[in-house]
């Protein structure tokens, strides 16, 4: 397939993303879609490590242009690593003020 | 290398430390002992360029002189900062050990992102610099502030990492030789791909998100107040100016080639960044929320090295990071120490405790840029290397008069100090130790020197 599908799919993916982190107000789908960002650019990236793949200097490269998709798992292990955190920070504060709306964070503001 | 492995291993030490240690004072002299190893073993590897470990990275790791001088003003200014505000560290919560672990494991990543030479490095280093601080941000976990604090942090630095991944694999997709590696990242003559253009762009506004230059600004001053003030003396200094560095050696490395296609949007993110830190730091009425928009000033001027990618700027940079972070840190260590953080609350500061006194003017003095402080010699270097690029001459006549409006909102709080009197206790009494006055004194010190001979920092890149 064309690369310019995957190129089209993945930004839908990370525009609806953006767009979920700016519009929702509940911190757990902001979440979500900060999620779906980074799985957007997973997908651009094992889509772009494909295109190189054919062309004749990654041929003739060691790696034969799989520094994409090894990139990917650190993506991963690194969005794991952020979920842990993230997840512990949102009870945190469900814990204090029973809800999870950002709405709610306006106590800085002055 | 040697920062990057000790520093990792000794925030494992210092958690074991958090598990089996009871005490709650012993933590800091571990941590003291340990980031001592760490500065001497980094500056043998400066001089001798040896490292202690030698692992095959494929060249995705690269020192130098530059990067390890600048290494070595990072783990230093986490020495003093560690040495004057350790005992407020204590106070935040029961978890002393883990504190100081996380605070390790941000320096690690700082090591990282100063020497990356991947792109793959680059986010793996900003992201162990990010993450720790989440839970550092969110460390008072009774107090709703820092809730508020940490989840806005968490979202946006969440939000702004999606976006610098986007970028990173639009250039992936662009560069003909598939590869991460900054120097070899192909750019071509004449027009530029589209793809490299748009991941260009996505970096560009990830990294501003992470310096916190304007319009990416909005989460600082509340995050940076909401936050524990010890931590945010910690993320307003060293972690900023690592992120500096970082975003200096990629566009330098990746796209120093394409220079004045991009100067431009530089140029109008500098302008954006002063006037907004300096005017609205202006009608702050509580201390440390005025130093939150006196970091995004700060971060204008650190910008100026990006605009000019000079020799000088790289002189300027290094001297910035150190000049900017001991004043900040001074400051803070202060500021912890106050019963009430608005200016007010600074009223007849220097009848109480004269030396705190004297020691909060020299720090503002310093961060205005007044002649013989380190502040005066980084402003100077700035504005030089930016006069020397040759474009855009106006920048540096406009950052030299955002400099004297910053005057006004430093010497607001000098004025309090000397000149008001004061109508309840000044400071928390007991907690102004002999320690504490001593680290000032000895923060002044480095001040001065610095500011009267820049060459006992700078000499160091070329050794």
């Amino acid at each position: 397939m064309d690369i310019k599908a995957y190129i089209a799919l993945s930004l839908t993916l990370f525009t609806i993303g953006i767009i979920g982190v700016l519009v929702r107000r509940n911190a757990i789908i902001i979440f979500m879609c900060v999620e779906l960002m980074l799985n957007a650019v997973n997908l651009l990236l094992v889509g772009f490590s494909k295109m190189h793949a054919l062309s004749p200097i990654a041929k003739a490269s060691l790696t034969y242009a799989s520094d994409a998709q090894i990139f990917v798992f650190f993506i991963m292990v690194v969005a794991a690593a952020e979920v842990s955190v993230g997840l512990a920070i949102i009870v945190m504060m469900y814990r204090n003020v029973h809800t999870v709306d950002v709405n709610f964070l306006n106590r800085l503001k002055n | 290398m040697n920062a990057i492995i000790l520093s990792a291993v000794w925030g494992v030490v210092m958690m074991f430390c958090g598990v089996f240690i009871k005490s709650k004072s012993l933590p800091k002299y571990i941590a003291v002992a340990g980031l001592s190893i760490i500065i001497i073993v980094n500056i043998i590897e400066l001089i001798s360029g040896n490292s202690c470990f030698h692992f095959q990275t494929n060249d995705m790791i690269r020192t130098n002189s530059f990067n390890l001088l600048f290494i070595t003003i990072a783990l230093g200014c986490t020495l003093i900062y560690f040495l004057l505000s350790g005992s407020e560290i204590e106070k935040v919560g029961p978890h002393v050990g883990e504190y100081f672990a996380l605070i390790f494991f941000v320096l690690c990543g700082v090591a990282i992102a100063a020497t990356f030479n991947t792109l793959l490095m680059l986010f793996i280093g900003i992201e162990i610099i990010s993450i720790p601080l989440y839970i550092l941000t969110g460390s008072d976990k009774r107090n709703l502030k820092s809730n508020e604090a940490a989840l806005k942090y968490f979202l946006m630095g969440a939000f702004s990492t999606g976006i610098l991944l986007m970028g990173i694999a639009f250039i992936y997709g662009g560069n003909p030789n598939a590869s991460f590696y900054i120097d070899k990242i192909q750019i071509g003559m004449g027009e530029m791909p589209v793809m490299i253009a748009v991941g260009l762009l996505f970096i560009l506004v990830a990294m501003s998100f992470k310096v916190s230059a304007a319009p990416f600004h909005f989460w600082t001053p509340d995050v940076y107040d909401g936050a524990p003030t010890v931590f945010t003396s910690f993320m307003s200094t060293i972690v900023k100016v690592a992120g500096f560095f970082a975003f200096i050696r990629l566009f330098e490395y990746s796209f120093g080639v394409i220079q004045d296609q991009w100067q431009r949007l530089i140029v109008v993110i500098t302008i954006a960044t002063l006037l907004i830190g300096n005017i609205t730091a202006v009608f702050q009425q509580s201390v440390k929320r005025m130093m939150a928009y006196s970091s995004i000033a700060q971060a204008g001027f650190m910008l100026l090295a990006l605009f000019a990618l000079n020799d000088k700027a790289k002189e300027g940079i290094l001297l910035y990071s150190a000049a900017y972070s001991l004043a900040t840190i001074g400051f803070f260590g202060i500021l912890t120490k106050m019963e009430d953080y608005t200016i007010d609350g600074f009223n007849g500061l220097a009848k109480e405790q004269p030396l705190l006194g004297f020691a909060a003017t020299i720090f503002l003095l310093s961060l205005t840029g007044i002649p013989l402080t380190a502040g005066f010699q980084s402003k100077f270097f700035m504005l030089m290397a930016a006069v020397q690029n040759g474009h855009q001459f106006w920048l540096v006549i406009a950052a030299v008069l955002f400099a004297a409006i910053s005057a006004y909102y430093y010497f607001r709080v000098i004025q309090a100090i000397y000149f008001k009197e004061a109508t309840q206790p000044v400071t928390q009494a007991n907690s102004v130790t002999t320690p504490f006055k001593i680290m000032l004194v000895v923060i002044v010190a480095l001040i001065l020197i610095i500011g009267i001979y820049p060459e006992i920092i700078i000499g160091w890149m070329y050794r």
